[in-house]
């Protein structure tokens, strides 16, 4: 339903139930706002965005309300110009900037800042306050936030942001009226997973990036490319920027189903691996620094003895296809184990036959009742905990809603909605930071995990449980009206994703299921169909093939030590392709850089099975091209560029069409030409030119994308949502200014959400999984803790998650520790090599589990039992 | 025959006329203090440097003839890690004075600055950096600014009340 308003004249069509500021932004009428967020809602703070209403026609004087606190039902006609509500609007702002401190110059902020904006945007330009300022000091929030609390205005969206919508307990409001502060009880790191968001929901410049403040250059000055997270299977939408060729920081990239506002701050932070000193910048030779001619040479010899090659699930869906052209089907793997690989082409399968629609984050946050099996969400996909905090206020709004209360007024639905929660259902092994959200958290080892799934799945279809919890879950999953069931594979048991298969068909039409695979292109790799690493162990020991081509993975994170080994011992030379200096790059007879993320093109299927473009957001340096060129010198095909390479896959796969509809091919125009990365105004041009030329002549050529390096070209809201380099519009220049390209705030961008889904429910029959194998090795079952920060071979070589990455843990149940003669502290031998931490003793971890942080260490795979003792 | 005469007359008055013209390079020529000319950096009444890298001169630079990079230094004050302007293409139009909030970048009168190669008339940041104020005497951005630096903290600016004590009671 939508109701006709008037607004200075111009009529729009606003939805009810929507606030008026949300119908004005999202219709391109400027009103000032600050406390208001897209997905913080509305709190009628700080008095900015008033406008004048009209009781009917005949009102001549109307009256000045806050647009965000009052609904389009109450109004008809309205006024933004109005010279009283303007003259109201400056003298707000003049308050506001009352302590404001002379810090532009100094502020990383400027230039992209909310309050610059608003403040030029209300007429407010010369100071006429003349007494003191008030001053705070500051504290050390880590190595991810600065923060300058002189600068705040008190719009509260942080605390907002980080107790309320994130959940995070360590970070509030002191003080009082003009003291008020928004800090730590003392110095330290922010220690929610999503605090790097406060530096793009701070209007200001309070909390700001660090780590882009360290290597700093104005928002104006960089180019900035869409491009996808690499750092888990979610696939959020992130913004690149750089200057010179070196990526600077990342930035949200808004997307309606996916990720929304935010996103987690590996997905932040973690992409500056790429200027990491791990970075390979020159070919190896038997791990010596070699020439590219040489390397070449070596490596089209052993190519020509005959290859098999390992696929990655973080290399681009297009690397691998051009692998598999390369190798032949029947030779190409996945570099994961076996029981990987198996569990990834499963839940194709799954979301292929579904059982249950599959959900978005979008989705995922309107279900009322959730099931979650095994995953520690927190730290696997950390985006996806964030929706399900949504999730859990669900039953609150629900209830406000009944009273009266629309969704957008959010401090009025938290004390409306009496604190009610939607049934949140924890089945995981070790304590879990939802655990506060969940009426459920349940600690059961990880193949109690997958008897208990089953189990819930049996009592929905009609027979009794085993566990008196499972009932009790099965009673609130059946009379959910949107239910929801989560799981995946980082416990490395396949039966849970079985039972989550199997809950979803017992729930029938209205539920969804969410299977989340380990990384960024798992599912892309598996839609490419391969083995494991051991199958191809077998095949080279069999001689059948000489060379190994390892591209851009390090098989000693993904697989046990042990089958790697015996597959470098099998293969007569490994030639590994990658990006970052690891291990097997180490190890391997030849070593070829190519290009991360940030500097080619490809697409990524997330767990969706949604495929979505990245681009190059620095122009691919020769020495280092697209892994897939590197395989077309090899001979895997003749592509000229991404399109032609795509365009063969298409007709080799035509299942997996939808990859051409990610997003515009590289020929793809505006009436301003290509959309540009560039920002308008892009300083010192011409600084260097030495050599008589224009600059921007020598634009660097992009082959796989339909967006130019150079300084013209299309921007703004026209353009086509895949390609949105920046929310830019005349006047506005923060990202605040996302709602203008949005169809209504917090939905989908203006012409849909970029990426195509690959997966078409029902195109296959659900064939029954194929039997998993017996749980291997003796001892207990090893359970290998996620974290947020340290997430796996990436995101632990980025410096700034590096430093606030947590030191590692073992975790033993009390009697298991016991048993085995340990004492809290004490050091221990995991099957037979010195682990990094020391055992802590956790009596919530279920017996015959031995808990340790994942890593080099602890490779991921199948889930196995482990020795555990005491190191002498 | 009188017009020819008047017209001698005319042009021989001139003969008793100080002339227009300066023998310039043997004469200098008399430049006003804000003649636009060669760029310079200047420093503070304290002898730091007043630039702060805000890279407002880079990019209200209408040829987009100035490039240069933050850093911070020791003492918390940021500055140029690198400030090149290339006076090949630098047009002396003075919007980056203008555009300056710590009046750190200044036109001078030197307006001489032919030379034979393009490349040397590439400034990098110890051709710009002059030791002294330049035409703006007495201005400190930093005892103005809210950041606080070494030597002078928070609440110890100009027009700054001490810092709020959190743990007070009192309203």
């Amino acid at each position: 339903m939508t109701r006709k308003l008037d607004i200075d004249g111009r009529i729009i069509e606003a939805k009810d139930g929507e606030d008026l500021l949300s119908a004005c932004l999202t219709h391109g009428i400027d009103v000032p706002y600050f406390c208001w967020h897209g997905a913080l809602g509305s709190v009628g703070a700080c008095r900015q965005c008033a406008v004048k209403v009209y009781a009917g026609p005949d009102d001549k004087e109307g009256r000045i309300v806050m647009s965000c606190m009052t609904p389009v039902a109450d109004v008809e006609r309205v006024s933004v110009s109005d010279p009283e509500a303007t003259a109201f609007r400056a003298q707000v702002i003049e308050w506001l900037m009352v302590n404001h401190p002379h810090d532009c110059p100094v502020c990383e902020e400027a230039g992209s800042c909310h309050l610059q904006d608003m403040t030029i945007a209300t007429g407010h330009n010369i100071r006429r306050y003349r007494f003191d300022k008030r001053t705070h000091r500051n504290q050390d929030l880590g190595p991810l936030l600065t923060h300058e609390m002189n600068r705040c205005i008190a719009c509260y969206r942080c605390t907002r942001f980080y107790r309320d919508y994130a959940g995070g307990r360590d970070l509030d409001a002191f003080g009082a009226h003009d003291n008020v502060y928004f800090g730590r009880a003392e110095d330290g790191p922010l220690e929610s997973p999503f605090a790097g968001n406060l530096a793009e929901v701070c209007p200001t410049g309070v909390f700001n990036d660090k780590g882009w403040s360290q290597d700093y250059a104005r928002k104006w000055d960089m180019r900035a490319t869409p491009s996808v997270c690499p750092h888990c299977a979610v696939g959020c939408n992130i913004l690149v920027d750089q200057r010179e060729g070196r990526v600077k920081r990342v930035q949200n990239r808004y997307h309606g189903a996916l990720n929304g506002y935010f996103i987690c701050d590996r997905g932040r932070y973690g992409p500056l691996h790429v200027v990491s000193d791990a970075r390979l910048r020159a070919p190896l030779l038997a791990g010596e620094p070699a020439t590219e001619h040489d390397a070449c040479a070596v490596a089209h010899a052993a190519v020509a003895e005959g290859a098999i090659g390992f696929g990655s699930p973080r290399a681009s869906l297009e690397a691998n296809y051009a692998l598999q052209r390369l190798v032949g089907p029947e030779r190409f793997f996945a570099g994961v184990s076996d029981a990987e690989a198996a569990m990834v082409r499963r839940i194709v399968a799954l979301l292929r036959a579904g059982p249950a629609k599959v959900a978005s984050l979008a989705d995922i946050e309107q279900a009322d009742a959730v099931l979650v099996l095994g995953e520690d969400l927190t730290n696997s996909s950390p985006r996806v905990a964030l929706a399900l905090r949504q999730t859990a206020r669900g039953a609150e709004r629900d209830l406000a809603a009944q009273k009266g209360v629309p969704r957008w007024l959010d401090p009025a639905v938290r004390t409306a909605g009496e604190g009610r929660r939607s049934p949140i259902m924890l089945v995981t092994p070790v304590a879990d930071p939802l655990d506060d959200v969940a009426v459920m958290a349940l600690r059961r080892d990880p193949l109690a995990i997958a008897a208990f799934g089953a189990d819930v799945a049996g009592v929905l279809g009609g027979g009794t449980a085993r566990d008196a919890d499972a009932q009790r879950v099965a009673g609130i999953l059946a009379v959910a009206e949107r239910p929801l069931i989560i799981a995946g594979s980082s416990l490395g048991v396949a039966g849970i994703i079985e039972a989550a298969a199997a809950l979803g068909s017992a729930l029938g039409a209205k539920a969804r299921i969410a299977l989340l695979p380990p990384e960024a292109n798992s599912i892309g790799l598996a839609l490419l169909g391969g083995g494991g690493l051991d199958g191809a162990a077998a095949l080279l020991e069999r001689g059948a093939a000489k060379t190994a081509i390892v591209l851009e993975n390090d098989l000693f994170e993904r697989a046990p030590r042990a089958g790697v080994e015996r597959l470098f011992a099998a293969a007569k030379s490994v030639i590994a392709l990658d990006s970052m200096a690891s291990e097997t790059t180490a190890r391997a007879s030849v070593t070829l850089p190519v290009a991360p993320f940030t500097e080619c093109a490809g697409t990524f299927v997330n767990y969706e099975g949604r495929a979505q473009r990245f681009f190059a957001a620095v122009p691919p340096h020769e020495t280092a091209p697209s892994a897939w060129r590197r395989l077309d010198a090899f001979g895997a095909g003749d592509w000229h560029d991404l399109d032609e390479l795509i365009g063969d896959l298409i007709v080799e796969r035509p299942d997996l069409v939808g990859v051409a509809d990610a997003a515009p091919d590289a020929d793809f125009m505006m009436a301003d030409g290509q959309v540009t990365r560039a920002p308008r105004p892009y300083s010192g041009r011409t600084a260097d030119d030495r050599a008589g030329q224009f600059a921007d002549a020598v634009i660097p050529v992009d082959l796989d994308g339909p967006m130019t390096f150079g300084i013209k070209g299309a921007r703004g809201t026209a353009v086509p949502p895949a390609l949105i380099t920046s929310y830019k519009t005349s006047g506005q220049h923060s990202a605040n200014n996302v709602t203008r390209f949005l169809e209504e705030v917090g939905g989908p961008l203006r012409g849909g959400d970029p990426g195509a889904m690959l997966l078409k429910r029902s195109e296959a029959a659900l064939i029954d999984a194929p039997p998993s194998g017996p749980v291997t090795g003796e001892g207990l079952l090893l359970v290998l803790l996620h974290d947020a920060f340290s997430g796996w071979e990436l995101s632990r070589v980025s410096a700034l998650l590096a430093a606030r990455a947590p030191a590692p843990r073992l975790l033993l149940h009390p009697d298991d520790a016991a048993l085995h003669g340990l004492a809290d502290g004490a050091a221990v031998l995991i099957d037979g090599r010195l682990f990094a931490a020391p055992v802590s003793l956790d009596a919530s971890l279920p017996r015959g589990c031995v808990a340790i942080s994942a890593g080099g260490d602890a490779p991921r795979g199948p889930l196995r039992r482990v020795r555990v003792e005491a190191a002498r | 025959m009188i017009g020819w005469l008047g017209a001698m007359l005319r042009v021989g008055r001139k003969l008793f006329v100080k002339p227009e013209t300066q023998l310039y390079p043997e004469e200098k020529p008399k430049l006003f203090p804000r003649t636009r000319g060669r760029i310079v950096l200047t420093r503070d009444p304290d002898g730091q440097e007043r630039c702060v890298a805000c890279n407002l001169c880079a990019v209200v630079c209408p040829v987009g003839c100035i490039d240069l990079a933050k850093a911070v230094a020791d003492d918390g004050r940021w500055y140029p890690e690198h400030f090149r302007i290339n006076f090949a293409r630098c047009i002396f139009c003075g919007f980056c004075e203008e555009a300056c909030p710590t009046s750190a970048i200044q036109l001078t009168p030197d307006f001489e600055l032919g030379e034979w190669r393009r490349d040397a008339l590439v400034y990098e940041k110890h051709d710009l950096l002059i030791s002294g104020e330049g035409k703006v005497r007495g201005y400190r951005y930093w005892s103005v600014a809210g950041k606080a630096i070494d030597g002078k903290d928070k609440g110890e600016a100009e027009h700054e009340s001490p810092p709020v004590d959190l743990k007070g009671l009192l309203p």
